[in-house]
């Protein structure tokens, strides 16, 4: 008798599991952007006791992107999974767990802004992040990142009738970026004032109503916008800085580190990460580079 | 911790336009205040629903929106503080920096009237009557009589409204003034390791302002209080 109600109960999940997730396909019909399939996951694919293993079992991830950088991970208000670069990978990360990382009720994409992506990792509220997260020697302090999977500079963006070329031309001139981020040392470092706001969009605004003449930060952010204000806006100058794009995830899972390389890899090789950059920065006029080079995990 | 201490330049910059934000909106509101409390209390019908009206819009506004709305609104028709450009070494202060001490001033002043206001409250009615009756006009009523008493009276919450804008002034970090708030997101993004020393660091600079003002404040209560 147990094991029949038992058994009930699993028919019913798996059949209302399969009307939701036709419900999932026929919303996202209208997508023309290419889904990434789950992979199915064979037994013994993660080794026993590893966090993959763990994840890929209880069929659910948190992942760490962000909200507010076009190309790289940006959420509209009507959009149920923010798009971006950085998601784009993120998927092929959950893909390769047999996590469908486009349901939601599995993958839970959180937003991380740039002070609480270490703090979330350690707390273990989220078990990847992808938010444009530039691999520095202090962070890897408290937290595991590897990568790059992508990489970097700083450029400025001026209004399309600006004289100015490079950081060089700004000396001694305000140039927005956002408060407390890398971008705004590096602008103080060239000479230029930094001055910070809050999201890159203010920045655009400022840029736009002639208060600040220039902004400043990765080249692949200046050309969404620049892309966005057609004829305003362009970017001006080589990039005048680097920032290695990596992975994050918690030194208490340092297994994870092998396993993301290993699945980045296999993405430069069989184009999946060159589809992924063209979908998602190539529209901006941002050209398809060669896949980076991997750090090797440490020992 | 020991990323502020080894470079502190940046730390004390940042408090300096902390400090700068606090004097200049400080003052200004001050004033204001005192025409706002004057046109409430006053004898004409249209400033004083002019200065209700006021303070019911700004002090109910969040301060961010006021930011916002000369940050991102004012410049739109042509409000700019583009002709302020005073450099005195490291210390620029720019348009941006103006735009901060308006939306602070009239945020502020807003606080400070009812402030003041409560205090002339304070000030027995015959006052200002003995006052007309010795033939003193408004003016005279409000400088010579009330506002010196009301003033005595309101001490206490000024002071708490002026604490209140030392701190709000850290709103200013996002609407590209480079104050304490500023520099240690700066601090805390690039030293994530050593995120709660920092957090202390610039918290200490803070209670160190307000205890300093506070025990200024303190002290002018307590003459006041010896005067009357």
């Amino acid at each position: 008798m147990r094991i029949s109600t038992r058994f009930k109960a699993a028919t019913a999940a798996v059949l209302l599991t399969g009307a939701l997730a036709a419900c999932g396909d026929a919303g996202s019909d209208g997508d023309d952007e290419p889904k990434v399939d789950a992979e199915t996951v064979d037994e013994g694919k993660f080794e026993e006791g590893t966090y993959m293993a763990t994840l890929a079992e209880q069929g659910t991830v948190n992942v760490g992107v962000k909200y507010d950088q076009p190309g790289l991970g940006f959420k509209g208000a009507a959009d149920d999974i923010p798009s971006g670069f950085d998601v784009e990978i993120a998927k092929l990360l959950v893909a390769d767990l047999g996590i469908d990382p486009q349901d939601t009720a599995k993958v839970n994409y959180e937003e991380t802004i740039s002070d609480n992506r270490e703090p979330y990792l350690k707390e273990g509220r989220v078990d990847l992040v992808l938010a444009s997260y530039s691999i520095t020697d202090d962070r890897r302090k408290e937290v595991g990142q590897t990568g790059p999977y992508f990489v970097t500079g700083q450029q400025v963006l001026v209004k399309a009738d600006s004289d100015v070329a490079s950081i060089e031309d700004l000396a001694g001139k305000d140039v927005c970026s956002v408060t407390g981020s890398t971008s705004i040392d590096r602008i103080n470092e060239s000479g230029a004032r930094g001055v910070g706001f809050d999201s890159y969009s203010e920045c655009v605004a400022k840029v736009l109503d002639g208060t600040v003449e220039a902004m400043s930060t990765d080249g692949s952010i200046l050309a969404g916008f620049a892309a966005e204000n057609e004829g305003e806006l362009k970017v001006v100058g080589d990039e005048f800085s680097e920032e290695n794009i990596g992975v994050g995830y918690s030194l208490e899972h340092p297994e994870m580190c092998e396993w993301i390389n290993g699945v980045l890899t296999e993405a430069f090789e069989n184009g999946d990460w060159a589809d992924a950059f063209e979908r998602t920065l190539g529209p901006s006029g941002v050209e398809t580079p060669e896949p980076p080079t991997l750090d090797a995990c440490p020992a | 911790m020991d990323p502020v201490l080894n470079d502190f330049q940046p730390y004390l910059l940042g408090f300096a336009y902390t400090l700068l934000l606090f004097v200049f909106a400080g003052v200004l509101s001050t004033l204001l205040g005192v025409v706002l409390v004057a046109m409430r209390v006053g004898p004409v019908a249209v400033l004083r629903a002019a200065g209700a009206t006021y303070v019911t819009v700004v002090r109910n506004t969040p301060l961010v929106i006021i930011f916002g709305f000369f940050t991102f609104v004012a410049p739109i028709f042509g409000v700019k503080f583009g002709w302020l450009d005073i450099r005195i070494g490291d210390v620029v202060l720019d348009d941006l920096f103006g735009a901060a001490v308006v939306a602070l001033s009239l945020y502020t002043s807003a606080f400070v009237c009812e402030a003041l206001r409560s205090g002339v409250n304070a000030v027995p009615l015959g006052q200002a009557e003995a006052a007309r009756a010795i033939g003193l006009p408004f003016g005279g009523v409000l400088r010579e009589v009330v506002l010196p008493q009301a003033i005595r009276a309101s001490v206490p919450p000024l002071a708490s409204v002026q604490i209140a804008l030392i701190k709000n002034t850290s709103v200013a970090a996002v609407f590209g003034v480079a104050e304490a708030v500023a520099q240690m997101r700066s601090f805390t993004n690039n030293f994530s390791s050593e995120r709660t020393g920092i957090f202390i660091m610039f918290a200490i600079g803070y209670v160190v302002i307000v205890e300093v003002f506070s025990f200024g404040a303190t002290r002018l209560e307590r003459r006041y209080r010896v005067a009357t």
